[in-house]
């Protein structure tokens, strides 16, 4: 058998200007992030590209911020004011600390209707409640007809660190086991076909779900529990990947390890994606030590957001800096972040 | 370990035993595009022994669409102001004025379609002419003029198909003139022959022929097929084998090829990477006159200038492996491609950059 040789950098180039790729999660947006908006705010207490941090260095207090613009704002199983509360407190989550309040800024387009925008505050009152976060302050802009997409909201999240550790990157271990929490790729499909029209949605959701309550079942393990990332744009593949990035080690999966219902398996057979690369709204990667997957498999499979979840792989310390899939069939692929423009304003 | 799994190990270890006994490098060349992805995708090239070299062929509809098609596509839409449909792939490959059609997205006249039935509904709604940038192979041809057909009888005379079809058998008759390839065999499309029949790959059995085996994009279908070739190559033979029977019978598919016969004609067009074919090509015949851009917007015929420093025509006529070109994984990625291999997701080049490549 032969090994696997990657044969070329990773280097993503300057296109000169912005383009929807930059937005899909994939390579152009990391890359947009690294080297272009982080140079100018980078410190030294948040040398770290993570999804929230604390207000000040050593504060208990984690604040994170998302922006959403899924186009349409309605879809099977939810809608643009669930995701702007569930998103951003799904980030303050799997950085360990439980959301406390939210702001929110509306960017409404002249035209938009009256009915529509109750509609999706109403969603979002009613998430807010789930969540148990106060909507605590707010802004409204609205921008001339043809400038703006309907209704963009941008959700900004404060929280109180429950989990003593850093969840990041820096304390994955060989041998650590790689966790994915539920069915993955409903939420990126379901949005595509509504956007779409595509005739395949059928039985189709999103999976748009507040986190926290799975996430937080985990706290008890302790040291053990060592990262934890919500997979939306950009999916599974983002995620992984950016965990083995510039690292000593790789990530080692099974593809059919992967928990995916029949329905995201068909349909996105049918449209040539690849469910590891679509956006999850409900879904999280867990990395826990090797000797504790059964415990975190047992406490997630207790909870209802975590019934399905799988053990999909491990750290290993070959392939530094990638992530290895084997196949059903036993052969050996690369996972990369995902490419191009698959599935646009998606969250 | 699943059903699946073992039964691939013990076609790998088949696979291996008939290698070892061949005793020399053997190259396969893979024709279609889907089956260019699907083997380093499944991992299979990570499975084979190392003396099998995999080849990818000509089978990808965009990568073998010569540069200077863009440049028409573009000119119809800047300049005769007409709306251009068209299959996602085709958006980013830059013409030989660097351009692709893109660059157009802002102008509202470039619309992207999933399947070519959404082209009736839209020409019915557009005013101006819509030119469908017909590219495919005999897959996807019968329904592209089928949408066609269903236009001119609901009264949307404005739709027009600017025709790059090309047909596979001819290709393959041009790599067996050029013996500078060196292929040992063929592993046939699965999708095409379920249109076209395992019977029209018959002139490979003739005399300076090549084995292929007809094979379909399962795993397991890929094993069986490499191992039936590598059977043939160890005794010498040169039989056209098909290897996906659920799906192709020896005929084809009559309905599909009746349709082809009765709206389009083969003709001679410039291949990208290999050049001229006879007879390699399908355009519309007389009596779609009205409905083919080409006559409606006097296209001049679409010449191939290739990108400075891309290897592309010599990956698709398998001469070259994407690592060997200066400008891969550097200059060329698919975020921004420089050759059309690396544009279409079923390119080799962007096959090697997604899953890797083996040596």
């Amino acid at each position: 058998m032969r090994r696997l040789v990657p044969l070329w950098g990773r280097t993503v180039k300057d296109t000169g200007e912005i383009r929807l790729e930059h937005g899909s999660g994939g390579a152009l947006s990391r890359d947009l992030v690294e080297k272009v908006i982080h140079p100018f705010f980078k410190g030294d207490s948040y040398s770290e590209l993570l999804d929230a941090g604390p207000l000040e260095k050593g504060s208990d207090l984690l604040m994170t911020t998302d922006g959403y613009v899924v186009d349409p704002p309605f879809f099977p199983g939810g809608d643009i004011g669930r995701l702007s509360i569930f998103g951003t407190c799904n980030d303050l989550s799997v950085s360990g600390a439980k959301p406390l309040c939210i702001s929110l800024a509306l960017v409404i387009e002249e035209g938009f209707p009256l009915a529509d925008l109750r509609r999706a505050l109403a969603s979002a009152a009613e998430a807010a409640r789930e969540a148990e976060v106060r909507i605590v302050t707010g802004d409204t802009k609205v921008v001339p007809r043809g400038k703006g997409g309907g209704l963009f909201i941008t959700s900004t999240g404060v929280g109180r660190r429950v989990f003593p550790l850093p969840l990041s990157p820096g304390r994955v271990q060989t041998g650590d086991a790689v966790i994915v929490s539920a069915p993955i790729g409903s939420h990126g499909l379901t949005v595509l076909a509504a956007r779409e029209a595509l005739p395949v949605a059928g039985a189709l959701r999103s999976d748009a779900a507040y986190l926290y309550p799975a996430v937080s079942a985990l706290f008890p393990l302790g040291e053990k529990l060592r990262f934890m990332r919500d997979a939306t744009r950009g999916g599974i593949a983002s995620v992984l990947n950016e965990i083995v990035q510039s690292s000593p080690w790789g990530i080692a999966v099974k593809d059919d390890a992967f928990p995916v219902t029949d329905d995201v398996r068909t349909v996105s057979s049918l449209l040539g994606l690849n469910p590891l690369e679509i956006a999850n709204e409900g879904v999280f990667v867990a990395l826990v030590a090797g000797d504790s997957k059964e415990r975190a498999l047992d406490i997630l499979h207790s909870h209802p957001l975590g019934r399905e979840a799988r053990l999909v792989g491990r750290v290993s310390a070959d392939s530094p800096g990638r992530v290895l899939t084997t196949t059903r069939i036993g052969g050996t692929r690369i996972v990369d972040f995902p490419r191009g423009l698959l599935l646009p304003r998606i969250c | 370990m699943s059903d699946e799994s073992r039964l691939a190990r013990s076609l790998v270890s088949e696979i291996e035993s008939v290698t070892a006994r061949i005793g020399r490098t053997v190259r396969i060349m893979e024709v279609c595009g889907t089956h260019t992805v699907e083997l380093r995708k499944q991992g299979i090239q990570s499975l084979l022994p190392r003396h099998i070299t995999l080849v990818s062929g000509p089978g990808c509809p965009v990568c073998v669409t010569p540069s200077g098609y863009i440049d028409n596509a573009i000119q119809l839409v800047s300049e005769n102001r007409a709306h251009v449909a068209t299959f996602g792939d085709l958006m980013k490959v830059p013409g030989a004025s660097g351009r692709s059609l893109s660059s157009l997205a802002g102008t509202g006249r470039v619309k992207l379609v999933y399947s070519p039935h959404e082209l009736v509904e839209i020409a019915r709604e557009t005013r101006s002419p819509v030119v469908f940038l017909a590219v495919g192979f005999e897959t996807t041809a019968p329904a592209i003029v089928s949408a066609l057909l269903e236009a001119r009888d609901r009264g949307a005379h404005n739709l027009f198909l600017y025709t790059a079809f090309k047909t596979v058998p001819p290709a393959l008759r041009f790599l067996l003139s050029n013996p500078g390839n060196g292929i040992d065999g063929f592993l046939l499309p699965g999708h095409v022959s379920v249109i076209i029949g395992a019977d029209a790959y018959t002139f490979l059995e003739s005399a300076g022929g090549r084995p292929g085996v007809i094979t379909g994009f399962e795993g397991l279908d890929m094993l069986l097929g490499i191992l039936t070739l590598l059977r043939q190559i160890e005794r010498g033979e040169s039989k056209v084998q098909n290897a996906y029977p659920r799906a192709v019978r020896a005929g084809g598919n009559p309905r599909a090829l009746e349709l082809i016969a009765r709206t389009l004609e083969p003709r001679s067009e410039t291949w990208r990477g290999l050049g001229p074919i006879p007879g390699a090509a399908l355009g519309l015949r007389p009596w779609l006159a009205a409905s083919d851009a080409e006559k409606e917007f006097n296209i001049p015929p679409a010449e191939d200038h290739e990108p400075p420093g891309c290897l592309c025509a010599r990956v698709i006529a398998g001469m070259s492996t994407p690592p060997q070109c200066s400008l891969f994984g550097a200059r060329c990625t698919p975020d921004d491609p420089v050759g059309p291999c690396m544009v279409s997701s079923e390119g080799t080049c962007a096959a090697w950059f997604r899953y890797g490549g083996a040596r």
